[in-house]
């Protein structure tokens, strides 16, 4: 079965989709946090994800991945399941989510964008530290490769997450919140990196939380709400109406029944 | 002789009422002092000690690769949880065939300490307890059923030769050559498998959701290391003890870690200390009968960790202490070169000469005071002194320095003012601090960014590059400028 017609924005032809999300529903411990989530994003967009706190943005990213367990649904990456297509994905995690006390280096956790395609065993070679050294200075990190990670302040240490994510060499890329806690001259380059992006073909779904700028940052809005309230274009989907429905208190009710699945078991 | 001995045991800190008893020890000894015995210990000469110190040196080793990953991963009390947990298994594996047959009792103690993790998981994730109260409740109760046990054993009637007790707090002496050949596979086997999956452990110990998006098995990697730690735990046991060898699993790694910041040298460094403190603790041990190996091998660690706390080049106490010591006195000679200059420049640089009592009076201290100060610009070669002592000149290296100190204060008031818009009554106090830290690289950005201004907010000229470089005040050289000449 596919998702539904009236998702595709215009029909797309199957090679042109970057990825595709069919009836995906989540919970954390029992109870759902995301409603039969249907979603076809076509190749080279830069799509923001927005929506109020605890809307599902990064529990959508990490399912999609297949970090987390899924209750239903299922998720195609270029045509095939996620978990057969891991290395044409790349991943910026909340900056929050690591120990940057942890003792390596910011070439260590470039090059750790290497691995993935590097596969069990094999060592980084010559040609991956010289990717890894172009991807640090594409996000003018490079004078400080040999630094350990806990002296950057947190536009640096965005920089290198996502040095990293470039150095993965996705053609899909997640990233989740890569705009938070960064300074102002971080930002205007993180958008022009992620511009860059796509203009080579990849397509870029970024967990946003900041809405104003969501509407000049990307070409195609996805409101998210537990379900998605509305997946299109951002001129198309930045309304009123639709924000109102996605911020608003609509869900109270689906609130509810989340929590009485949970009360039931 | 007997003094000699009594010499080298007081050495050793350990009054020595047991002498005879002592002589027994390490191979009968002939030879007394500690150096001797020590140097018979760590050669292996004597065969009754090889055992004990190959095993311990094994066990250092192992502990200390493991307990690496256990300290990044911030999962310290999972070691202590595993190796109470373990107990049980080793009396069970003691009473298979009712001796200290290695095998059986390392297969028991491993299924133990699995059990007891999987216990840990099992309540960490169907109730609402998290990880630490969970690790504590299984450490304890694992940990008592195993007292128990050990207790009946030795009530049977073979039981009280059995040695069992010793899992309790360890004794090197019982190491045998079954079971160094169990550590050296145990050993063999951390070493190989870290050495294979360094990328893997280090990935998914640095960001497990960004390994799991990459492909990597972080679960499955997870119960590798947990696997082994459980065999570094049990091998570990004869020697240091069900109760303390936590802390050879995390001790060592701690006294790395603060040591480095790369995980591949945490790594070697930290087997290094696990090896020196399980050597270290063995010997001590065998100085006198009956003392337990574990706690003397913690304690060996926990020197070395204190000595890394104290003298870390990077991050001890005594170099941050030396660090701030040295800033404080940089801080203090800028100073004095900064009111040479103020004396100079208020006399607009006539005379080369700055007595102390003009230099006490604009620093507002003591002529005393002054006088170290300016002993202490000359030791940096700075200045020179007039002969009765009463005089300042700076040197080529002073004036430099002087400018430079003036003219970061002074560029950086005006950048307060002109960039920031803070009052110009505001900006003298952090001047004073940031004078002392602004790098070259940031004066000259800052100078341009100000258009090569010449005065700073209080209307005082701003020395420029060119008086930096000449080297002395501009009384004594061709072209005065100063910010006085450069404005015609």
């Amino acid at each position: 079965m596919s998702a539904p017609e009236n998702k595709h924005p215009a029909a797309i032809a199957p090679a042109d989709i970057s990825l595709e999300v069919h009836d995906l529903t989540v919970a954390y411990h029992k109870k759902p946090v995301l409603w039969g989530i249907d979603l076809v994003v076509p190749r080279g967009k830069l799509v923001g994800i927005v929506g109020p706190n605890g809307a599902g943005k990064s529990t959508l990213i990490k399912a999609a991945m297949g970090l987390l367990p899924v209750s239903s649904g299922w998720v195609k990456v270029f045509g095939e399941p996620v978990k057969d297509n891991l290395t044409r994905i790349g991943y910026v995690p909340q900056r929050e989510s690591v120990d940057w006390d942890f003792p390596v280096s910011v070439m260590d956790v470039v090059l750790m964008g290497r691995y993935g395609k590097l596969g069990l065993l094999k060592r980084p070679t010559k040609a991956d530290h010289d990717k890894a050294r172009e991807c640090l200075d594409k996000v003018k990190m490079l004078p400080y490769a040999n630094r350990q990670i806990s002296n950057l302040s947190g536009g640096q240490q965005q920089r290198v997450f996502l040095a990293r994510a470039l150095a993965q060499e996705s053609d899909l890329y997640f990233m989740d919140e890569p705009f938070s806690g960064v300074d102002a001259a971080t930002e205007v380059a993180i958008v022009e990196l992620l511009h860059e992006l796509k203009s080579r073909g990849k397509t870029l779904m970024v967990v946003h939380h900041d809405l104003p700028t969501a509407r000049s940052y990307f070409d195609m809005l996805l409101l998210l709400n537990m379900r998605v309230v509305a997946f299109g274009p951002t001129n198309e989907v930045f309304t009123n109406d639709l924000l109102q429905s996605t911020y608003g208190g609509r869900l109270t009710i689906m609130s509810e029944v989340a929590e009485a699945v949970r009360a039931k078991d | 002789m007997k003094h000699r001995l009594q010499r080298a045991l007081f050495l050793c800190g350990i009054a020595g009422p047991v002498l005879a008893a002592h002589a027994a020890r390490i191979g009968d000894l002939s030879e007394t002092s500690v150096a001797e015995q020590a140097l018979r210990f760590f050669t292996f000469q004597d065969p009754s000690v090889r055992y004990a110190l190959l095993g311990s040196i094994l066990l250092g080793i192992s502990c200390g690769l493991l307990g690496s990953f256990l300290v990044v991963r911030k999962m310290a009390l999972v070691g202590d949880a595993l190796s109470h947990a373990v107990l049980p298994g080793v009396a069970l594996g003691f009473l298979w065939n009712m001796s200290k047959d290695p095998v059986a009792i390392f297969i028991g103690a491993v299924l133990a300490g699995l059990l007891g993790a999987a216990a840990v998981h099992l309540i960490k994730h169907t109730t609402r307890l998290k990880e630490d109260a969970a690790l504590g409740l299984v450490l304890a109760s694992f940990f008592a059923v195993g007292i128990c046990m050990v207790t009946m054993i030795q009530r049977l009637p073979t039981g009280n030769k059995s040695g069992i007790d010793k899992f309790l707090f360890g004794q090197a002496a019982a190491i045998g050559a079954a079971d160094v050949q169990l550590m050296a596979v145990v050993t063999g086997l951390a070493v190989v498998v870290i050495a294979l999956f360094y990328k893997e452990f280090l990935v998914t110990s640095f960001d497990a959701g960004f390994a799991r998006a990459s492909g990597f098995p972080v679960q499955l990697i997870h119960y590798g290391l947990m696997l082994l730690l459980a065999f570094a735990v049990v091998i570990a046991l004869q020697a240091v003890g069900v109760v303390l060898v936590s802390a050879m699993l995390i001790t060592p790694a701690a006294a790395a870690y603060l040591l480095t910041d790369r995980m591949h040298r945490l790594l070697l460094l930290a087997a290094l200390f696990g090896l020196v403190a399980g050597a270290l603790g063995a010997f001590l041990s065998f100085l006198r009968p009956n003392l337990p190996t574990g706690p003397l091998m913690v304690l060996a660690a926990t020197l070395v960790f204190i000595l890394a706390f104290l003298f870390g080049p990077r991050h001890g106490v005594m170099a941050r202490w030396w660090r701030q010591r040295s800033r404080a006195a940089s801080v203090q000679r800028e100073n004095t070169l900064k009111a040479v200059y103020q004396v100079l420049e208020a006399r607009e640089f006539k005379g080369e000469g700055v007595s102390l009592r003009e230099l006490a009076e604009r620093r507002r201290e003591r002529v005393e005071d002054v006088r170290e100060q300016s002993a202490e610009l000359r030791r940096h070669n700075f200045a020179t002194l007039q002969e009765d002592g009463n005089a300042i000149y700076l040197t080529p290296e002073g004036w430099q320095r002087a400018c430079a100190i003036v003219r970061n204060h002074r560029l950086w008031e005006l950048y307060l003012t002109n960039a920031a818009h803070i009052a110009a009554d505001h900006v003298h106090e952090d001047a004073e601090k940031i004078e002392h830290v602004l790098g070259e690289e940031t004066v000259r950005l800052i100078e341009k960014r100000l258009n090569y201004a010449t005065r700073d907010p209080h209307g005082r000229p701003i020395p420029g590059l060119a008086d930096l470089r000449r080297g002395a005040a501009p009384e004594t050289s061709e072209q005065g400028s100063l910010g006085y000449g450069r404005r015609v």
